[in-house]
């Protein structure tokens, strides 16, 4: 029995602070007035998001903090009502039949929820009591579970000693001990060193073979690209670009970027910029995140065929035009270019 | 319904109490049983109070347990939970109502609320011997008044826990517990406040009230009671009530 993940049309606007998880994209900061005669201070965190993700499916959700890559997960869990719009798991509406869906998901969030209370072999064993399994086939999982990630060793300790990436270890450990059709993972490799990073990897393709979909949100680029099939790219809300890494990165125009910093303010030098062969496009930047603003207003972003080659080409124009070349950064083809490219602005930000 | 769900999590909460034994009994009995032990034995055999005031303390401080336990072991555990670790969420995930996982902790509440008050007599009558008479003439109204206690104070607790933050835990106990205990009727009948005749009134609204004078009316009949038929109805309400708001605040917790 395969399940696939479907929104459409989903909206939410939060009126009180939302959950933690969300991480930290939302500002709340002065907008509360005393004594409460300010209207509520209304985040738009969900506008409109339609998405179709086929059973079997590693599927990407990847955005900046606070793009709505949480909330999108919290209302396919049941965990956030949506404002508007609906969301299906296989065939079940997420908000009329919660408990169906409850059973076929399993839920990994951004931040490790393990029951401080327990050791890590209970906390699998009661999971799996919650879902109904026997208990010969609760303590063989947790068993397999525990070996597979690599936490025998600690598995009758309590938790609340362990290191952040054991308690991420054991929360996927957790999530697929009831065998879910689908699995969601919120930014599951935060924290991570690289060596587990991979063994994590490893095992969500292996879920994946199984026949299992799996949803994951990340802002990490190469995270994306080595596990996912098809991505989608958010922001404030809003699905802006979707389809698999390779037709996303063959979509930015030329593929390398080069982002340029120089002395003074030169528009003439940037028409002339577009003049260089391979060159498709050429912005002019105003990062208003930049801490150093002086810089902000003298950058440019060059989307070219080529790389390094052009460097000196630029070079010797803004040396004949006088213009100061103070720096130069090349990235090659990349989903992080390709969200520049798409909102002025680094995933990173 | 889906009973294995709900079994199993009180199981793990029967695993999680099994496992505080020792620190959850001291926290429930020692205060208590001090003040039983100073009044009801140390003022009394100095002559300081009447010997009849063994049987009037002992309702009293059954009730204050059976409160004191149920608000504390549903509200601490959930205003936890519900923090910065989000520890429920693990069971907000499992294949069930979520109303269901706030009855569980009432169901569980009300469980060890009930264990306290019935182990407070035992125990006070201990310390307290001989000259406690205790007339159980109603066992039936007494199991009654028992379990809209226990119940009451696990519906306090759920509606306390889903309502507060970490940082008012202090404030719960200085604003809340403390003046109900005191204006409870717990150390007094209710009658002894005909002096204060507006106090006598204001302190109706205090549910406390009712579960010690329904436990004196079922547990030492011979002393000045409100009316049992009063309290019952008094307890049901107040069960509803909390019941009610406790809920509706979990559902608020859980769901953003």
């Amino acid at each position: 029995m395969l399940a696939g993940i479907r929104t459409r049309d989903l909206r939410k606007i939060y009126t009180s602070p939302p959950p933690l998880a969300s991480g930290g994209g939302f500002g709340f900061g002065n907008t509360r007035g005393k004594g409460n005669k300010q209207p509520k201070p209304e985040i738009v965190a969900l506008d409109g998001l339609s998405l179709e993700i086929a059973p079997g499916e590693i599927f990407g959700l990847l955005g900046p903090n606070g793009a709505g890559k949480s909330t999108t997960v919290g209302i396919l869990t049941t965990r956030v009502r949506p404002t508007g719009g609906q969301a299906w798991i296989g065939e079940h509406d997420v908000w009329a039949e919660q408990v169906v869906v409850k059973r076929r998901i399993g839920v990994v969030q951004q931040r490790p929820n393990l029951d401080f209370s327990l050791t890590a072999r209970e906390i699998l064993l009661f999971h799996g009591a919650y879902f109904g399994l026997d208990s010969h086939e609760r303590t063989e999982r947790a068993k397999a579970l525990l070996d597979r990630f690599k936490l025998s060793d600690r598995a009758d300790q309590m938790v609340r000693g362990f290191s952040g990436g054991m308690m991420q270890r054991l929360s996927i450990a957790r999530a697929m001990m009831h065998d879910p059709q689908v699995l969601f993972l919120d930014e599951p490799s935060a924290g991570l060193d690289p060596q587990t990073r991979l063994l994590l990897w490893e095992i969500i393709r292996e879920y994946n073979q199984r026949g299992k979909t799996i949803l994951l949100t990340t802002h990490n680029m190469e995270e994306a690209d080595a596990l996912c099939q098809r991505l989608a790219i958010i922001d404030h809300g809003r699905n802006i670009a979707l389809g698999t890494p390779r037709e996303l990165k063959a979509s930015v125009p030329g593929g390398f970027l080069l982002r340029l910093r120089f002395g003074q303010h030169a528009p003439e030098l940037l028409a002339r910029l577009q003049t260089l062969a391979g060159v498709r496009e050429v912005r002019a930047t105003t990062d208003s995140n930049d801490t150093d603003s002086d810089n902000g207003d003298h950058s440019a972003d060059v989307y070219a065929d080529r790389g390094g080659s052009l460097v000196s080409e630029i070079a010797n124009l803004a040396s004949s035009a006088s213009i100061e070349l103070c720096d130069v950064h090349i990235s090659e083809p990349s989903l992080e270019n390709l969200f520049l490219h798409h909102t002025g602005r680094s995933l990173r930000d | 319904m889906n009973w294995k769900t709900f079994l199993a999590l009180l199981g793990r909460d029967a695993h999680v109490a099994r496992r505080n034994l020792v620190p959850s009994l001291l926290q429930t009995f020692l205060q208590p049983l001090m003040f039983v032990f100073i009044f009801g034995r140390v003022m009394v055999s100095s002559g300081y109070m009447p010997a009849a005031y063994k049987s009037l303390l002992l309702p009293g401080i059954m009730a204050i347990s059976m409160v004191f336990t149920g608000v504390w072991a549903v509200a601490m555990p959930l205003i936890a939970e519900f923090q910065f670790t989000r520890e429920i969420e693990d069971r907000l995930l499992a294949p069930i109502e979520i109303s269901w996982l706030a009855v569980e902790k009432v169901f569980f509440g009300t469980f060890q609320a009930l264990v306290a008050g019935l182990a407070v007599i035992p125990a006070g009558w201990l310390l307290l011997r001989p000259g406690v008479e205790l007339n159980l003439r109603h066992p039936l109204s007494f199991a009654a008044v028992t379990l809209l206690v226990a119940l009451f104070s696990a519906c306090g607790g759920l509606a306390l826990g889903c309502s507060m933050s970490q940082t008012h835990i202090g404030l719960m106990f200085s604003m809340v517990l403390t003046p109900m205990i005191f204006f409870g009727c717990t150390y007094y009948p209710w009658s002894a406040l005909a002096h204060f005749p507006i106090l006598q009134k204001v302190v109706l609204v205090n549910p406390l009230v009712y579960a010690s004078e329904g436990l004196r009316g079922t547990l030492v009949p011979q002393f000045p009671h409100l009316p049992v038929l009063a309290v019952f109805v008094a307890l049901t309400i107040f069960d509803a009530l909390f019941l009610g708001i406790g809920l509706r605040q979990f559902h608020r917790k859980a769901v953003s």
